[in-house]
């Protein structure tokens, strides 16, 4: 098995196609950095302009936890989009060059096949999870500094002391992991329905962006009864992390987090699309006629 | 129109009492004259619905006439606008006021006069001050203020160690907030259709409430000016 | 017997692709498969494979259940299915050291080497495949198909798609891996020639039914002619022919004619007893390669009954 996932990271690493996401997360980082680093400050004023009239917020609102924020909270929305690239290639690209009957008439079952092909998916999503990290928590940290974090929400601020801040991150980046595994388990499955990489990978981008248009649906009743079930809706749930209990006097309690329980239910969704997706993978793949 | 029904009012009711409280007034503000300078370490409490804020570590500044400044060690402050900006002491910036007796009141356990504050000055930007004074003190336990683009506001004081200061170790702020919201859209969140009905009736309680205890105070040491730019 | 297939059946939803196919290999057999396009050749090696699940039908590789002895007996089976494709973006040496590990085996770089050597293509060991010509593609396919020393070697289609100098390079190979390596050959083809030249045995399919399996020195002897005759009521020749000394010697009886395996110095005694069973010939067609047989016999729209040998 090791060595079956060995083979496959080597494949997936030997593709310039792999290197497409980590080039756009440099990228796209890099320009809201600069951005940030040159005007910054007309982004505060902007970020602020709703709320200056009832609070004034000093300090260095602009730190690198700040600017991470702002990179995850765009980018997080665009690298499902990325690991599809890879993830929906998997079994099509396969099928699409011709090497999956060949792999497939190896003295390896399908299902370890499968499985395989899939833990490799899940190493790349990782990876790409931590170049995003190393991006966009720990360049912006050198680049920005560190302080405290405050946030805007919908209907109050959070603010997070400097020292309160780290371990949120990590949490967070440990969810988006789960997040994004998810979305590489879609694309893996919806791959192995196809020929050429090109269908899945639209399918799974389509899939994501449609789930995540009926997720901020909220204002008509019909979509917001079935919001809970979207996986989509429970993807943002790193957000959670960064919000914060108050005791009764109001008052924020370091080192707690507001809605532990909502994090911990979206996770289990996560992972049972995770699971059902592989598994219903696993049932349709062992039956597959392969005729490509 | 409200202003002048205000005053009006005020004016009779001096005329009831008819007492000047103009010298009482003074005392005190010459008790807190004393002061120059001050550099202050407190702790901030920020209670309003729609902040999450930890309790914070901040240093207060002032200098005589009326310059002040809250600022947290490294951190982001969080502060409703109004409120706490504004320093006892400014009151006091200008003699041009009237000073009323309005009866007494008990503050905390302490018997108080209280006395009302109208600015003659037109531009000013409080329209009437409220101050509930610890006669044998000289201290001001109390005040409620009305101002023209703030709305009204109290500030509570208790002393301790400073009190020969007249310069309290905990402040109580209590004001109302506007409202807060931001749509969906523009903090990218999705709406909680479960959220708690309980924590949505908190978030729309519009009483802001800042306390401030004070741990120490560097009392006329001098403070350059570059502190409070 | 290598391979034993029984019984073997495919449906794709409402298309019969094989139905009722039964043949076996024995060792060392250079195995000709022969078949129209779409006579379910492919359809039939890709089950040999497990790239496909049979609908119905048995298949024993090795002596063993291929249903559940699959790695097993994977593991000592090389295949080129269709064009031998390979990782573009890989080099030659990185592909078949890829397929070697899949494979089960692990070879040091000099080994690996020397089987890029055996197909010509050490010089270019380094280069991704993306630059490759076909026949060099070709070339590799075969590389890996062999990398782990199978003792069964199928091959689907091989000479698709390339030059003449490629086809005899291929059958060279085939007669090699038969001659020299002592190894079992599967080798499918729609044309007759190739099979002609390499097969010991042949079976030709023709819409996923069995035409006709036999030796390939017996279908293709000169001395044994296949005879095609043609009668004003065949299925009365057929009938009068079972009921006759010959009917060993029937194969197939079909629309058109009806099909005998004669010996060629037969054929007046077989003319005169036609005669004497009032049998009304049209024509008595004799074949001489199997490549008129193949194009008589699979184009004919159903038979009723199969001999082999």
């Amino acid at each position: 098995m090791w060595t079956l996932i060995q083979i496959e990271l080597f494949k997936i690493f030997r593709r310039p196609r792999t290197y497409i996401a980590f080039a756009a997360i440099a990228a796209l980082i890099g320009v809201v950095q600069l951005g940030l680093k040159i005007d910054g400050q007309a982004y505060v004023s902007f970020m602020m302009r709703d709320i200056s009239s009832s609070i004034s917020v000093e300090g260095k609102i602009l730190n690198g936890y700040q600017v991470c924020y702002i990179v995850l909270q765009a980018l997080l929305v665009h690298v499902p989009l990325l690991i599809s690239l890879v993830a929906a290639d998997m079994i099509s690209g396969e099928a699409n060059m011709g090497t999956l009957r060949i792999m497939l008439t190896k003295p390896i079952s399908r299902t370890q096949f499968l499985l395989a092909k899939f833990i490799a998916t899940v190493i790349y999503t990782l990876l790409l999870l931590v170049w995003l990290a190393i991006m966009a928590l720990f360049v912006n940290m050198l680049i920005f500094g560190t302080d405290d974090l405050f946030l805007l929400k919908s209907q109050y601020v959070v603010l997070l002391k400097k020292d309160d801040v780290f371990w949120r991150y990590v949490c967070a980046f440990g969810f988006a992991a789960l997040a994004m595994t998810t979305v590489a388990a879609l694309g893996f499955f919806l791959s192995l329905f196809a020929e050429n990489s090109i269908g899945p990978i639209i399918a799974t981008m389509s899939v994501i962006i449609f789930f995540t248009i009926l997720s901020t649906l909220s204002s008509i009743p019909l979509f917001n009864a079935i919001k809970p079930y979207l996986f989509t809706t429970h993807m943002i749930g790193w957000k959670e992390f960064f919000d914060i209990k108050v005791n009764d006097a109001n008052e924020a309690i370091v080192g707690t987090i507001q809605n532990p329980g909502k994090i911990v239910q979206s996770s289990i969704v996560l992972v049972l699309h995770i699971i059902g997706f592989i598994t219903a993978g696993i049932f349709v793949f062992r039956k597959k006629d392969v005729l490509s | 129109m409200r202003i002048s029904i205000i005053i009006l009012f005020v004016c009779s009711c001096a005329i009831s009492y008819g007492q000047d409280m103009t010298a009482l007034v003074m005392k005190v503000k010459a008790k807190l004259d004393q002061v120059n300078d001050y550099e202050a370490e407190g702790k901030m409490k920020t209670d309003v619905a729609f902040i999450k804020a930890p309790i914070g570590k901040v240093r207060v500044f002032y200098k005589k006439p009326n310059k002040f400044r809250l600022k947290k060690d490294g951190g982001i402050s969080l502060l409703p606008k109004g409120g706490v900006s504004v320093n006892m002491n400014s009151i006091f910036t200008t003699s041009e006021f009237v000073a009323l007796a309005a009866g007494e009141a008990m503050v905390n356990g302490v018997n108080t006069k209280i006395v009302k504050l109208l600015p003659t000055n037109e531009n000013s930007d409080i329209v009437l001050t409220t101050m509930y004074i610890d006669e044998p003190n000289l201290l001001i336990r109390k005040s409620v203020i009305t101002t023209k683009e703030n709305g009204t506001y109290t500030i509570e004081m208790n002393y301790g160690k400073f009190a020969q200061y007249g310069l309290p170790d905990k402040v109580v702020f209590n004001f109302n907030t506007k409202d807060y919201y931001l749509p969906k859209g523009i903090t990218l969140e999705f709406d909680d259709a479960n959220e708690k009905p309980a924590e949505a009736e908190k978030l729309k309680n519009r009483k802001g409430k800042v306390e401030i205890t004070y741990s120490n105070y560097v009392i006329n040491k001098g403070i350059p000016d570059a502190v409070f730019k | 017997m290598i391979l034993n297939v029984t019984g073997l059946s495919k449906q794709f939803n409402h298309i019969t692709a094989v139905q009722d196919l039964s043949f076996s290999v024995a060792e060392g057999d250079v195995y000709g498969f022969l078949g129209q396009n779409g006579a379910g050749k492919s359809t039939t090696i890709r089950m040999l494979l497990t790239l496909i699940r049979p609908s119905a039908g048995h298949i024993e590789i090795f002596g063993k259940d291929l249903a559940t002895h699959r790695n097993e007996i994977l593991a000592q089976i090389g295949g080129v299915i269709e064009k031998p494709d390979v990782y573009k973006y890989l080099s030659a040496y990185e592909n078949l050291e890829v397929f070697a590990r899949l494979s089960g085996v692990k070879l040091s770089r000099q080994e690996l080497m020397g089987q890029l050597e055996r197909v010509g293509l050490a010089h270019r060991a380094k280069d991704r495949v993306k630059t490759f010509s076909q026949g060099m593609k070709q070339r590799l396919g075969l590389a890996i198909a062999l990398v782990h020393d199978p003792k069964l070697i199928i091959l689907d289609e091989p000479t698709n798609g390339l030059d003449p100098q490629g086809i005899a390079d291929i059958r060279n190979l085939i007669l090699h891996l038969s001659r020299d390596l002592k190894k079992t050959v599967i080798v499918s083809s729609h044309l007759l020639g190739e099979i002609e030249q390499v097969a010991t045995r042949v079976l030709i399919i023709d819409k996923g039914r069995k035409i006709v399996e036999g030796h390939a020195t017996e279908l293709f002897d000169p001395a044994q002619t296949i005879v095609e005759l043609e009668t004003f009521d065949n299925d009365f020749a057929f009938q009068q022919l079972q009921n006759s000394n010959w009917s060993a010697r029937l194969q197939s009886r079909r629309d058109s004619a009806v099909l005998i395996k004669l010996d060629r110095a037969q054929i007046p005694q077989f003319h005169r007893d036609l005669i004497n069973m009032n049998i009304q010939v049209l024509a008595l067609r004799p074949r001489h390669s199997l490549e008129d047989y193949f194009l008589q016999v699979t184009s004919g729209k159903q038979h009723v009954d199969t001999y082999s040998n």
